[in-house]
C-alpha cells in the first residue's frame, strides 16, 4: 500500500471516532475528569475533622493545645462539651472525635518535662464506624497534640518523597494505568472487532491490503490520542495537582509510550479472540481493568495479598507501569532506575505480539 | 481459460456439510447465477472463491490464480459485495468510495467511467451517511466500491435481498450493463424471478448443484404437463387436486397451484371431479425456473 493510501486508513479511523460523539466525550474527557476527580474530590486523607474538646478548666497549656487544634486545617472545632455529652455528642455526629483533657493536665505536662513517668495527660475518643477516617484523625490529633510533650522522643518519624502524604500523589500513576488501557486495549480492540461484526472485515480482507497494514492503521489514532492524553494527564497532574515530576518529563513520557504500545498490543490480542464488540467489552473489562483495579497496586496496597496470590501482579501489565511511573514521578529518580520495569513491559510486547500475529489470520476461520 | 472454474469442492462447518463436491465452470464476461434457498452454500461458495475460507476437499481457481496458493493474486483482481451491507455507515457516501479507492490503490477518477452509471444516482446524496441511505441506494454504493478497481471478476452475494421490487430491477440492468463491459459476475439469489437475467446459472440446494445450464435451457428441461389452477378454497383445492387421476405433484405458487401432470391427464375429467369447488379455473402454463427447482428438489 503507498503512503497515501495508509493515511486515508488512518484518516477513515479518525472519522469513526470523532463522527460518534459518545466515542469521542469518552477519549477525550475521562482523562480529565478522573485527574479532576481524584485529584480533588476523592482523597485518602481527612480535611475538616469535626473535634470536640472537653476542657476542665481554662489554664494557659490547655487554651494553647485548643488553638493548635482550631487553627489545623484538618480540624473543626465544633464544641466545648461537658464530661457526661461526649456520648451524645459522638452519637449525633456533631462531632467525629473527643479531645479529653485531664483536670491536672498542667501539672501531669510538667512531671513529664521533669522526665517524671505520668499516666497520661489527655485522651482521644473517636467515631471509628468509618476505619480510615477513625484512624487518620488519630494519627492526626496525635501529631498535632502530642508533639510538645514527649520531650524523650522514641523514633524520629521522616515521610520521603511525599511528606505531606498527599493522595494525589499516588493516585496519578494509577489513572494513567487505568486510562490508557481503556482507550488503547479496550476501544482499539472494539473498533477491530465491530469491522468483523459489520462484515466490513470481510471486504477488507478481498483486497490487496495486507491484515498487518490494517491493524497498523486502527491502531495509530488510538495512539495519538493516548498521546494527547498523556498530555493532558501530566499538565493537569503537575499545574493543578503539584505533583513534582522530579524524576523529569522524557523518562515519564519515554516510559508511558511503551505502556501505550502495551495496551495496544492487548486490544490486539483482544480482538483476535473476541467475536463481538460486547464479547470484546466484557473481556476487556474483566481480564483488564478488574485485575488493574485490584492487582497493580493502584488502590489496594500489594503486600496485603495472601502468599498464594502474590506473584499474580507480576502479570499485569500496568503493575510494572505504574511502580515505574511512581518512582519516576514522586521518587525523582532517573529513567535509568526503572530499566527492571521497562524490559518487563518489552518482554510482553514481544510475547503479546508474537501470540497477537500468529491468532489473527486473514481468512474468516 | 474459465475466468472461475470450480471442481470437486467440499467445504464441512462442524457436522454442517455447506458444499458437498461442487464443481462448476464460468467464462469470461459471463453473468452467472447461483439460485438458491437460504442454507444453499451460496455464501459458502463466495467466500472460498474470495479466499476467504479453505476448502476441505477439491480445487478451485479464479481468473487463473489457485484460491488457496495464489490467494493473494486473487484478491488483487476482483471485487467482493458481501451478503450484509458492508460499508461504513458513520462515513459519507463519498467517503465511502474514497476510502475504498484507496484501500486498493486506485483514485476514484480513474475508474469514474466505469462507475459513474451507478455512482452518479447516488451523488447528489454524497454528503449523506451511507447508514442513511434507503436499501436501493445502499446497494448502489456497494456495488460503486466494489468496482472502483476495476475488478475483472465480480461477486455480488444477494446484493438485491431485502430491496423493493423497482430497486431490484434497475440493480438487474446495472449488471447487464458491467457484463457489456467484459466484467465476469457472479451474482446469488434466492429469488427465482431474478434467474431470467442471467446467461448460465446454477440451481443448488444443501451444498450440492442440481443443475447448471441457461435459464431457457433450465425450463426446457421440464417435460411434463404444467396447469395452473385456482378455486375460491385454495387450501381444499391443493389437497383434492393431489388425488385426481393423472396429477403426479401440486404445489402452491404465487395465487395459483400448480400441477405436474402425466400421459394420463384430461382438463375435463379434472374439471367433473373438482366440480363441487367454486371457482375452478384451470390453465396450461409453461413451467417457470422455481417449477423446475421444485422437481429437482423433489428428486
Amino acid at each position: 500500500m503507498k503512503k497515501s493510501n495508509f493515511q486515508s486508513f488512518v484518516k477513515k479511523e479518525f472519522l469513526h471516532i470523532f463522527r460518534d460523539v459518545r466515542t469521542m466525550m469518552l477519549v477525550l474527557l475521562i482523562p480529565v475528569v478522573l485527574m479532576v476527580l481524584f485529584g480533588f474530590a476523592i482523597s485518602t486523607e481527612i480535611h475538616n475533622l469535626n473535634v470536640a474538646v472537653v476542657v476542665p478548666n481554662k489554664s494557659e497549656s490547655i487554651r494553647q493545645a485548643v488553638n493548635r487544634l482550631a487553627c489545623n486545617p484538618y480540624f473543626t472545632l465544633v464544641d466545648e462539651v461537658a464530661n457526661t455529652d461526649i456520648d451524645p455528642v459522638l452519637r449525633s455526629g456533631k462531632a467525629d472525635a473527643v479531645v479529653v483533657f485531664d483536670e491536672d493536665y498542667d501539672r501531669i505536662l510538667a512531671q513529664r518535662n521533669a522526665g517524671i513517668n505520668t499516666p497520661p495527660a489527655m485522651q482521644f475518643i473517636i467515631d471509628a464506624s468509618n476505619t480510615n477516617v477513625a484512624q487518620s484523625g488519630a494519627a492526626y490529633l496525635q501529631q498535632v497534640l502530642a508533639e510538645n510533650h514527649t520531650p524523650q522522643q522514641l523514633l524520629n518519624l521522616h515521610l520521603l518523597y511525599n511528606p505531606q502524604m498527599k493522595s494525589a500523589y499516588n493516585f496519578v500513576p494509577g489513572i494513567m494505568g487505568f486510562i490508557f488501557i481503556l482507550i488503547c486495549a479496550m476501544m482499539a480492540s472494539v473498533s477491530i472487532v465491530r469491522e468483523k461484526e459489520m462484515g466490513t472485515m470481510e471486504v477488507l480482507l478481498v483486497s490487496p491490503v495486507r491484515p498487518f497494514k490494517i491493524i497498523m492503521a486502527k491502531m495509530i489514532p488510538y495512539f495519538m490520542i493516548s498521546c494527547v492524553n498523556l498530555m493532558t494527564i501530566l499538565l493537569i497532574a503537575h499545574h493543578l495537582l503539584h505533583v513534582p515530576m522530579s524524576g523529569g518529563w522524557w523518562g515519564i513520557i519515554v516510559v508511558s509510550l511503551i505502556y501505550l504500545i502495551l495496551s495496544l498490543t492487548l486490544g490486539l490480542l483482544i480482538s483476535t479472540i473476541a467475536t463481538s464488540q460486547a464479547v470484546a467489552l466484557l473481556v476487556s473489562a474483566m481480564l483488564l481493568l478488574l485485575p488493574m483495579m485490584m492487582l497493580s497496586g493502584m488502590v489496594f496496597p500489594l503486600e496485603n495479598l495472601p502468599t498464594v496470590l502474590s506473584p499474580l501482579p507480576n502479570i499485569i501489565p500496568a503493575r510494572w507501569y505504574i511502580q515505574a511511573i511512581r518512582k519516576l514521578m514522586i521518587m525523582g529518580l532517573p529513567l535509568s532506575a526503572v530499566w527492571r520495569e521497562v524490559l518487563i513491559m518489552i518482554a510482553m510486547i514481544i510475547v503479546l505480539l508474537v501470540v497477537a500475529l500468529k491468532r489473527f489470520k486473514d481468512k474468516l476461520e | 481459460m474459465p475466468a472461475i472454474s470450480v471442481n470437486n469442492i467440499s467445504k464441512s462447518f462442524g457436522k454442517v456439510k455447506a458444499l458437498d463436491c461442487v464443481s462448476l465452470q464460468v467464462s469470461k464476461g459471463e453473468l452467472f447465477g447461483l439460485i438458491g434457498p437460504d442454507g444453499a452454500g451460496k455464501t459458502t461458495l463466495f467466500r472460498l472463491l474470495t479466499t476467504l475460507l479453505h476448502p476441505d476437499e477439491g480445487t478451485a481457481q479464479v481468473d487463473g490464480h489457485d484460491i488457496v496458493k495464489d490467494y493473494l493474486a486473487i484478491r488483487q483482481c476482483v471485487g467482493y459485495m458481501p451478503g450484509r451491507f458492508s460499508l461504513y455507515p458513520d462515513l459519507t457516501v463519498e467517503e465511502n468510495l474514497n476510502f475504498f479507492a484507496a484501500l486498493f490503490g486506485v483514485s476514484v477518477e480513474a475508474s469514474y467511467d466505469l462507475v459513474a452509471p451507478i455512482y452518479r444516482q447516488i451523488e447528489p446524496f454524497k454528503e449523506r451517511r451511507a447508514g442513511k441511505l434507503s436499501g436501493g441506494m445502499k446497494q448502489k454504493l456497494a456495488l460503486s466500491c466494489a468496482l472502483i478497481h476495476r475488478p475483472n471478476i465480480l461477486f455480488l452475494d444477494e446484493p438485491t435481498t431485502g430491496v423493493d421490487a423497482v430497486s431490484r430491477c434497475e440493480f438487474w440492468d446495472m449488471l447487464s450493463e458491467l457484463r457489456q463491459k467484459g466484467i465476469t459476475i457472479m451474482v446469488s439469489t434466492p429469488y427465482m424471478d431474478e434467474a431470467a437475467r442471467c446467461d448460465r446459472i446454477a440451481l443448488c440446494n444443501e451444498g450440492r448443484i442440481l443443475s447448471i445450464d441457461s435459464p431457457t435451457d433450465i425450463t426446457r428441461g421440464f417435460d411434463a404437463p404444467l396447469y395452473a389452477v385456482k378455486a375460491r378454497n385454495m387450501f381444499e383445492l391443493l389437497q383434492r387436486a393431489r388425488t385426481v387421476q393423472g396429477v403426479l405433484r401440486c404445489y402452491p405458487f404465487g395465487e395459483y397451484h400448480h400441477i405436474v401432470t402425466d400421459a394420463t391427464f384430461n382438463t375435463d375429467n379434472f374439471q367433473s371431479s373438482l366440480n363441487a369447488l367454486e371457482d375452478l379455473q384451470i390453465q396450461a402454463v409453461s413451467p417457470t425456473i422455481e417449477d423446475m427447482f421444485i422437481k429437482l428438489m423433489e428428486r
